[in-house]
């Protein structure tokens, strides 16, 4: 029986740095304020760029006249989508199976024909201070003709509702595919971008057959990352046509592609240099380009650097939240606790342009079960609302958000015990994933429901009949991808750790600490940087949960390599055959011969004058991804009068396969339960009759401070997944999939009402209670 | 171009003198013209705490500050919390106890935490949560950084 502490790790295999705590590498930077995030970038002759943002949430652009502002003094260049290319609205296949349009793509940057949201950028200036080239913006000239707007997906998909694209088509392929144009005539628009169906079994004759069925309408709004950095990008093209942007990015190398692609130059003219990254949560991932091709434009125009900050309001109002979704489950169980079948209807709010995660929200809902009949339908609709962005495990929180309520109901029903249901249904090693999804490799969500049930605070009393516990299941694939490590000897025995990832939450430490590992030295005789896009070969970026499994393994064969040449060195200054050299923890010896060895320090330091310096290289793009799995325990307490739910304990529980560093893993937990606890009760992009948000500050865009909070209690359970060195699965999303269903259950247990709406906020408690 | 204003002021313990549009906040000043960039910008509105500095013993953020205001004060900065090269306690608590992720809130965080633990030596959790409840990590959940200003009061009290 484990005896359970805060913050407890159940240990798999044990090493001599993975595991342990260092203090991180870029830490002495973060704690003195020398760390370089995306706005510290001052370079010589820097001007400011600000942008012109859409007063109207759907309009033809008629005019801009630039006139006027650019006579002002101080003002430089400005820019419209006239001085972008019209670049073609194909789709290109990306790595990790995303797709992008970048027609749609540049004209989210700037609009061209039509603005599409309140808040969708029409033109920016450059000027010699951010003032004068606020004062600018105020001069340009745009005149629209304004159109009716559709704000949410009823409207959206209503006859005769007006449509944003003048030339959309629903695609239907089972692959995310983010909208295409037609060039038939006779084929009218819409604004139904996609609708993929997965079925497998019969559903409705399972339906028939079951003993409980219940079917539940719910829907979520648009939420944001909330990232304390504002996206901010500094870009000069110089006289050679070389463009460089300064930036903080998730995807480093998919910034260069894709400003590349929106700017129409060859890929190799374009470096992106990675600035410190103050939060992104998948907004400054793959869709995250806003500002680098426009200040790019105004640099060429300018012949200066330029910088562009983000305000926070046009953080809120010029970025992608997540979609707001509308849910529709129908499911269906047997008095012996076996689900039977799922009918599920998905329809997410792309924004304005197609590609809301839905694709990843109906797969991994269903996730965590093996559920014989399956009927899983996506819909993509565009309205005219910020184009929505990735927010960390992309379209399966909402998803979740309805599928583990309707489970907990259920299970509530049959009267079985909510982890004991999950156990019956549970994924395990073999299963395949409901609707003919992949067959599962290793996985620990037995392992982690386990935990869970043992925990002491899934036993606790709870103190007043306002309390409740909720708990809540959540599966995450997590992604791969292309990855490059570069790992090179110094003579004083330390190595240097070049990578292409960027770091957004401590990797570089996770990354070094395993390269240590393998070379047998301590964390801080690696130091990690990550490079930009001309200092290594093509690295994918920080998505997906991707970056420990696929970095981290570019980094052991890296340092495999050094291995093998330290080894071959050795040989050499000995005059022996290679065979017989062997690497033991930090040294280098000879199999037989007792004389002949070497400390690692000892061999760095001969390297220069025997043959010259040693540097370890790998690029891999490696199978065998693990999948996460989570568990949630949470308790609440609903003030019956006000509606306020206050979050008394909380308990999140995960299989990380092997936490490299188990602190920043808990962090990645504590944090993703945080969003998800601001996601369920209070956060949520408020929008008036004509598509302005009116919420766009933090002071009405409420995120949890630290006192509505508990300490969040972890579980790291380590079930070790075979595709890695070090067993690691991905951590920083399957954390953000139960927390809103976990509290909805909670609400539920303490006053008795299903909350099928996001956020439950206060005054939809209050209302929920007075309708019983 | 509009005036500028001569600013008298101190930093970290240092006499910097600059000049300001009175238009400009004190953050604008320490960051783009004084290259003090450690104090980070995150809403320019004063509700996220990331750019709070000290201003003659009272904490404010300090994009609600006018460059021209600062006429005369004594401001301390993320840049003056160390010792020269040796770090305050908070500092060590925040690194040693994993308390910062993405790291952009950090220097608010120990600014805040830095005048908390002058006030209060030995703070409850909730004076912790109260305390520091202007300033938003969106990483961290804030388990972390209450544990580490825990353990700094205790280093504090111990040195």
């Amino acid at each position: 029986m484990t005896t359970y502490e805060p913050n407890m790790v159940i240990v798999g295999e044990k090493f001599d740095v993975v595991g342990t705590r260092p203090v991180r590498h870029d830490g002495v930077d973060k704690v003195t304020g020398r760390a370089r995030y995306s706005a510290d970038s001052f370079p010589n002759g820097l001007l400011i760029g600000k942008v012109l943002r859409s007063p109207h949430a759907h309009a033809r652009i008629l005019s801009i006249d630039c006139s006027k502002a650019l006579a002002l003094p101080g003002v430089k260049a400005v820019v419209t989508a006239d001085d972008l290319p019209d670049v073609s609205a194909e789709i290109a296949d990306l790595e990790e199976g995303a797709a992008v349009n970048y027609g749609f793509y540049s004209r989210n940057v700037l609009a061209r024909e039509k603005v599409l949201y309140k808040g969708h950028a029409v033109a920016a200036i450059a000027a010699l201070t951010s003032h004068e080239a606020e004062e600018a913006l105020d001069l340009i000239e745009v005149k629209y003709d304004v159109l009716e707007p559709v704000l949410n997906i009823d409207e959206a998909i209503r006859d005769g509702a007006p449509v944003l694209h003048d030339r959309l088509l629903t695609q239907s392929s089972v692959l995310f595919r983010v909208g295409g144009w037609g060039d038939e005539p006779n084929i009218p628009s819409t604004n139904l971008a996609m609708k993929i169906v997965s079925t497998e079994g019969d559903v409705e004759k399972a339906f028939k057959d079951s003993d409980v069925v219940v079917e539940r309408s719910f829907s979520t709004k648009a939420v944001h990352q909330g990232y304390i950095e504002p996206q901010a990008t500094t870009a000069f093209w110089d006289e050679n046509d070389r463009i460089n942007v300064w930036c903080s990015t998730q995807q480093v190398f998919a910034f260069r592609d894709h400003v590349a692609a929106i700017l129409d130059v060859p890929v190799g003219s374009v470096t992106v240099n990675p600035l410190e990254i103050g939060g992104g949560f998948g907004g400054k991932g793959q869709g995250g380009v806003y500002l680098e091709p426009v200040a790019a434009v105004l640099s060429k125009k300018s012949g200066h650097p330029v910088k562009i900050t983000m305000t926070r309001s046009e953080v809120f109002k010029g970025t992608g939240p997540t979609a707001a979704t509308k849910i529709d489950i129908k499911l269906s169980a047997n008095k012996d606790g076996k689900l039977t079948a799922v009918k599920a209807k998905l329809m997410f709010d792309a924004g304005a342009f197609p590609g809301s995660p839905v694709a990843g929200g109906s797969r991994t809902m269903l996730g965590p079960y093996v559920i014989p009949n399956a009927v899983v339908e996506g819909w993509d609709v565009v309205t005219n609302v910020q184009k929505s962005s990735a927010y960390r495990a992309p379209g399966s929180p909402s998803a979740a958000f309805a599928m583990e309520t309707v489970v907990d109901e259920i299970a509530k029903q049959l009267n079985i015990d909510p982890i004991e249901f999950r156990r019956i249904n549970g994924a395990k090693e073999g299963t395949r994933q409901p609707a003919n999804g992949p067959v599962y490799r290793k996985i620990g969500y037995m392992e982690t429901l386990d935990a869970a049930k043992n925990h002491p605070h899934y036993s606790a009393p709870l103190n007043h009949k306002n309390q409740g516990r909720g708990i809540a299941a959540g599966a995450w694939f997590n992604f791969t991808g292309p990855a490059t490590a570069i790992v090179s000897v110094n003579a004083d025995g330390t190595v240097a750790l070049v990578e292409g990832s960027p770091d957004i939450g401590g990797s570089r430490a996770a990354m070094a600490m395993q390269v240590a590992d393998v070379l047998g030295l301590k964390s801080e005789d690696v130091q990690p940087s990550i490079a930009s896009t001309d200092s290594i070969g093509y690295s994918s970026g920080a998505g997906g949960s991707s970056v420990t499994f696929k970095t981290g393994i570019a980094s052991v064969e890296a340092a495999e390599d050094i291995k093998i040449q330290m080894k071959e060195r050795a040989a050499k200054i000995w005059d022996v055959d290679v065979n017989d050299v062997e690497y033991d923890k930090s040294k280098i010896k000879h199999v037989s011969d007792p004389e002949l060895k070497f400390e690692f320090r000892e061999l760095a330091a001969k390297l220069n004058g025997t043959g010259g310096p040693i540097v370890g290289r790998a690029t891999v793009n490696p199978g065998g991804v693990g999948n996460a799995f989570a568990i949630h325990i949470v308790d609440v307490e609903v003030d019956s009068e006000t509606g306020k739910v206050e979050i008394l304990r909380y308990t999140s529980i995960q299989d990380v396969g092997k936490a490299i560093h188990p602190s920043y893993v808990e962090g990645q937990l504590q944090g993703g339960a945080v969003q998800g606890i601001g996601w369920a009760l209070n956060e949520e992009y408020f929008f008036n009759e004509n598509g302005d948000m009116l919420n766009s500050s933090f002071l009405d865009y409420r995120m949890p401070v630290s006192l509505d909070l508990p300490m969040i209690d972890t579980v790291l359970v380590e079930v070790a997944n075979p595709g890695h060195p070090f067993g690691v699965r991905g951590v920083g999303e399957a954390c953000l999939i139960p927390p809103m269903a976990a509290i909805a259950n909670a609400i539920n247990d303490a006053i008795g009402i299903r909350m099928n709406e996001l956020p439950m906020s206060p005054g939809k408690i209050v209302k929920s209670l007075r309708e019983i | 171009m509009t005036t500028k204003t001569h600013v008298q002021t101190t930093i970290n313990g240092e006499p910097v003198d600059f000049l300001c549009e009175p238009r400009q906040s004190l953050l604008e000043c320490l960051r783009d013209v004084i290259g003090l960039t450690g104090t980070k910008e995150g809403c320019g509105d004063g509700n996220c705490g990331a750019c709070t500095v000290n201003i003659d013993g009272r904490i404010v953020t300090s994009c609600l500050v006018l460059g021209v205001e600062a006429q005369g004060a004594s401001i301390e900065t993320i840049e003056g919390v160390a010792d020269g090269t040796n770090l305050h306690p908070i500092q060590l608590a925040f690194l040693e106890g994993a308390a910062l992720q993405c790291g952009i809130c950090t220097p608010g965080f120990i600014i805040a935490t830095k005048a908390l633990l002058e006030k209060n030596p030995d703070p409850t959790e909730h004076e912790i949560r109260f305390w520091l409840a202007n300033n938003l990590c969106r990483c961290t959940g804030y388990d972390k950084i209450v544990r580490a200003v825990q353990d700094a009061a205790k280093r504090m009290q111990e040195a």
